[in-house]
């Protein structure tokens, strides 16, 4: 049985912690990654975490929830939180709850890993 | 239910129904956004149409798993009725606890779920995806969310 429509991989280098994620974001998905991205901060400590939102397919308010709640967290282990390549529906429900002035985002392309 | 005299006015005929019936699972969120884009794809909506939707069932949906089903367990109800207007009008109802002042719920940010990582913008998704959104609750009872969405022609 299909548990998750939400993966995402994990990449540490230099203190910048990079997850990658897939598929559809909603509260069932969010409750079940959140879990995992938390366990995965609080091991490595990162001093920035980028997620990498280019192939969501689907989000909901839940990821707001989930954004929001991973930003808080960084803040409180004194690092930061950037977003990365959200799409066209991704950008028009964040600026819905004005997460544009809370956190970063950035548009880029990924360094080619050599 | 109450009866809806001001929706019988004017009302362009319904050619097409659905209904579906789901328990308040979590996993089911995914199967109702996409039952109901499934259904509605025979307007030929363009995909701006049809994400708007999805995501607006997914947040109605999910309002029933967590706040209406909050520690129980119930049926939503789905039905999404096709007008011959292009008009789709999708009720989400559930028998769950009802929202005591639904002014105050559908505010921006506004969550009764403060440590469950809810971000208070499920309404305010729903009133921005849709032509329009009428919520109905009683509390105790249950909530009926209607959304309502007009897709262009082609």
């Amino acid at each position: 049985m299909l548990q998750h429509n939400c993966t995402f991989e994990t990449e540490l280098k230099d203190g910048v912690l990079e997850l990658t994620l897939h598929g559809e974001i909603d509260h069932h998905s969010a409750v079940a990654i959140r879990t995992e991205m938390d366990s995965q901060i609080y091991e490595l400590r990162p001093v920035k975490t980028i997620l990498d939102l280019s192939g969501i397919e689907f989000m909901d308010s839940s990821g707001l929830g989930l954004i929001m709640g991973r930003y808080a967290l960084m803040q409180k282990l004194g690092g930061e939180l950037t977003l990365r390549n959200p799409n066209e529906r991704l950008v028009k429900i964040f600026e819905l709850a004005g997460l544009g002035r809370m956190v970063k985002i950035e548009e880029s392309q990924k360094e080619d890993k050599q | 239910m109450k009866r809806e005299p001001k929706e019988a006015r004017n009302r362009a005929e319904v050619v097409n129904q659905m209904k579906l019936q789901l328990p308040s699972c979590s996993i089911n969120e995914g199967m109702a956004r996409a039952a109901v884009a499934a259904f509605c794809a025979q307007l030929d909506p363009n995909s701006t149409e049809l994400a708007d939707i999805k995501c607006a069932v997914s947040e109605a949906v999910t309002n029933c798993i967590v706040h209406a089903y909050r520690d129980t367990a119930g049926i939503i109800y789905i039905t999404v009725r096709i007008y011959e207007d292009r008009e789709i009008r999708i009720d989400i109802r559930d028998k769950g606890c009802g929202i005591p002042d639904v002014k105050i719920a559908r505010q921006p940010l506004y969550t009764t779920d403060a440590q469950g990582e809810r971000s208070g913008m499920g309404f305010t998704v729903m009133e921005s995806f849709c032509d329009k959104v009428r919520v109905s609750s009683v509390w105790g009872k249950g909530t009926t969310v209607t959304l309502y969405k007009r897709i262009g022609k082609r």
